[in-house]
């Protein structure tokens, strides 16, 4: 169970760029979680609740994309995504394979509201 | 109304500066240093206990150890000869980079040529968590069964080197060698790897070899 410490982390990075850009409140969150990044979506919505509160982030919802594993054959130049435990090629059956995606693990971006200046607001 | 912000920041970008930060200081004090990781049981102070009386007649060694309680791992290898420093990670199942930054507090390492560090057993968060090591070493053990790189993929994938404990067993229990290394080759073509039996002692040479040689280089360097 590393969720804690992943949500923590997902708030400061949030917080960071909402406060340079000024915003009142962070509405939205968008993850992206390749499928070899071992995280569970709900118990990083939970501790998410629980950290969040009282910050400009509180009550934000948490967008996760989840991207499959895909492979390129070094055989055959042949791109998949598995389709089972074995990774061989399915074209060519070679085990001559590296790894294209699926270790991804990054906040792509936020949706953030501001506050109506004075200005703007005449 | 909502405006979208592109972030596009690592989560983990944290801990990946801190464990830049070890491995910078590790690598000035000439110390090369290993991140050992295995599931539970698979021999990992095991191997450490067989490595050190060995390695200790040629250069100077401490041994980290993460576990989530105790300190029966750190306690061994102090008992083997070597420095060693317990991490109790109070229920964490994996170590972090701040964790080993305040291990390394504790050594004196510039009189150290080799630091091992025993991750928490386990096969599965510690691969996402880098601490700062030079080189990522798997235990996997024959016990476990014959199809563990396909269930763990994330684990065997990160890895530079693949130790195959209690090679003594093979004749009792069912593990397709051949299907097993499939499995590890697929995900990771560079990879060398030693069976060996930390009971018998039959396989542990060529492991010590390649520490002392990937040692050697390291302080070369």
């Amino acid at each position: 169970m590393h969720e804690l410490p992943v949500t923590e982390n997902i708030l400061e990075i949030s917080l960071r760029h909402a406060q340079e850009q000024q915003a009142s409140c962070i509405t939205d969150i968008h993850l992206v979680v390749g499928e070899l990044s071992s995280i569970v979506d709900d118990s990083v919505q939970f501790y998410w609740d629980l950290i969040s509160e009282g910050t400009i982030a509180q009550g934000a919802h948490l967008h996760f994309t989840r991207l499959p594993i895909t492979l390129h054959c070094l055989n055959c130049d042949h791109h998949y995504s598995p389709q089972n435990e074995d990774f061989a090629c399915p074209q060519c059956s070679s085990e001559r394979v590296e790894l294209e995606q699926g270790e991804e693990f990054y906040l792509d971006s936020i949706e953030i509201e501001r506050e109506t200046t004075h200005d703007e607001a005449r | 109304m909502t405006e979208r912000i592109p972030v596009v920041e690592n989560i983990l970008n944290a801990n990946d500066r801190i464990a830049l930060d070890n491995q910078k200081r590790l690598t000035d004090a000439g110390v090369f240093c290993i991140n050992l990781m295995a599931s539970p049981g698979a021999g990992k102070t095991s191997l450490i206990e067989r490595m050190l009386p060995v390695l200790s007649e040629r250069m100077s060694i401490a041994v980290i150890d993460g576990d989530v309680a105790s300190s029966i791992d750190a306690d061994r290898a102090a008992a083997a000869g070597a420095t060693a420093v317990q991490i109790n990670t109070g229920g964490q199942c994996h170590l972090d980079a701040t964790q080993l930054r305040h291990a390394l507090d504790e050594l004196e390492l510039g009189t150290f040529d080799l630091l091992i560090v025993e991750n928490v057993g386990n096969l599965i968060c510690p691969a996402s968590f880098k601490i700062g090591a030079h080189t990522s070493v798997l235990i996997a053990s024959v016990p476990e069964g014959d199809d563990k790189p396909y269930k763990y993929p994330g684990m065997y994938h990160g890895v530079d080197a693949l130790v195959i404990n209690k090679t003594d067993l093979l004749p009792y229990i069912d593990f397709d060698m051949p299907y097993f290394r499939r499995g590890v080759e697929l995900l990771n073509q560079e990879l060398v790897s030693f069976p060996l039996s930390c009971k018998t002692g039959e396989g542990l040479d060529a492991w010590i070899r390649w520490v002392e040689e990937r040692t050697a280089q390291a302080q070369k360097a």
